[in-house]
């Protein structure tokens, strides 16, 4: 907990706030904390640089913009949505703290996450970790074939590329591909095992969204359509996002 | 995936499989669990923000879970808790071994060869191992 009193100016009024009021649903509860704290008791977060989500929806309140936005602790927050679950306003605080981060300037915003961001957005695989449509068909086709002939049972497994009106589009997270991927393999088997009718996609194959992550409202859009029409275009009735 | 999306139903779901896999009497939960569960910290970026500090103290009510259960295993649904719950062992003395749920479903099927086996402890590296000449 911090031990500095917070100074109060009068006349502030939250423009922040009242933003994402005018966002949300029922503006998200915002103005209904009954700073009961059972947000705060039950957050990871909580204690980290003297922060807690009551807290950062009171100076919220308060109109204490510049204090908020400028503060690392919109960062820390995972957005796991705890405290609206516990709340007895279902008040949207991690909907707060994700339009604080969309405030933030993007090159101030954490270099690791825009990099990821960037980097899905040069293709239309959308993998954070830059793999292209080649390098992704290549290791799937790769590692395939290596099972199907080390692995005599499993010999006609199937790992499906732009198969056209499959049931399951699977992503896959670009950590494996990329780094580990022997770990493709456990599913391919188990999806093989209950014949499974499903299919990578050369585009859209990767699960993971940074844009998200760094509240990039139009490029996290982007991405989702990227791979939603990657979905469409195979004619697939069941897109399976493994993130 | 519980809290934000499918609700708790689809953590029972998860817990017939689990249960299935591993057997009934191997399954341990953690405290609280389902909707009430904490966030491991993995999520929301952090893992790519550069906050490694404040990430694994986030991380301590998720170690702090998992090692009240004293359970040698503990299954991750993502890769974002797999990284983190991961990482959160290695700074807690390697207390546990952290698993994506298809390694389980293989090895208790039988289908898991020498090379899906990186995370894996001691006491399940060799065990029942699907084609061990194929070793790379």
């Amino acid at each position: 907990m911090s031990s500095e009193v917070l100074q109060i100016k009068g006349g502030r009024k939250s423009t922040f706030k009242d933003h994402v009021m005018s966002l949300l649903p029922d503006g998200g509860n915002l103005n209904l904390c009954l700073t009961c704290g059972a947000c705060s008791s039950g957050c990871p977060a909580t204690g980290l640089e003297g922060m807690d989500p009551r807290k950062f929806l009171r100076m919220a309140a308060l109109g204490m913009d510049e204090e908020i936005l400028n503060n690392d602790w919109i960062w820390w927050c995972s957005m796991c949505t705890r405290c609206m679950y516990v709340c007895p306003m279902k008040i949207n605080i991690p909907q707060l703290v994700f339009n604080a981060r969309a405030q933030v300037p993007r090159e101030e915003r954490p270099k690791g996450i825009v990099g990821s961001c960037d980097m899905a957005l040069r293709n239309d695989t959308c993998s954070a970790m830059g793999a292209t449509e080649e390098d992704f068909q290549f290791v799937v086709e790769d590692v395939l074939e290596e099972y199907q002939e080390s692995q005599p049972e499993f010999a006609e497994m199937l790992a499906p590329i732009n198969k056209q009106g499959a049931e399951f589009f699977l992503n896959q997270n670009s950590r494996e591909p990329v780094t580990e991927p022997d770990e493709m393999v456990p599913l391919w088997k188990i999806l093989h095992s209950v014949g499974a009718d499903w299919t990578y996609g050369t585009k859209g194959w990767a699960a993971e969204n940074y844009c998200l992550f760094m509240a990039d409202n139009e490029n996290w859009e982007k991405i989702v359509r990227v791979k939603a029409k990657a979905v469409d275009d195979l004619g697939c009735k069941v897109w399976l996002n493994t993130e | 995936m519980v809290r934000k999306t499918f609700g708790d139903p689809v953590a029972e779901d998860l817990r017939y499989v689990v249960k299935a896999v591993v057997g009934e009497e191997n399954f341990i939960d953690m405290h609280p669990n389902r909707s009430n569960n904490f966030c491991c910290g993995g999520g929301g970026g952090f893992l790519q923000s550069g906050f490694p500090e404040q990430r694994q103290y986030y991380g301590r009510l998720k170690a702090e879970q998992i090692m009240t259960t004293g359970a040698g295993y503990c299954i991750t649904p993502c890769h974002n808790c797999h990284a983190q719950v991961h990482d959160l062992s290695e700074i807690n003395d390697h207390k546990w071994e952290t698993l994506h749920l298809w390694t389980l479903i293989c090895l208790s099927m039988g289908i898991l060869g020498p090379n899906e086996r990186e995370y894996l402890g001691a006491d399940l590296k060799e065990v029942d191992m699907f084609h061990p000449e194929s070793a790379m």
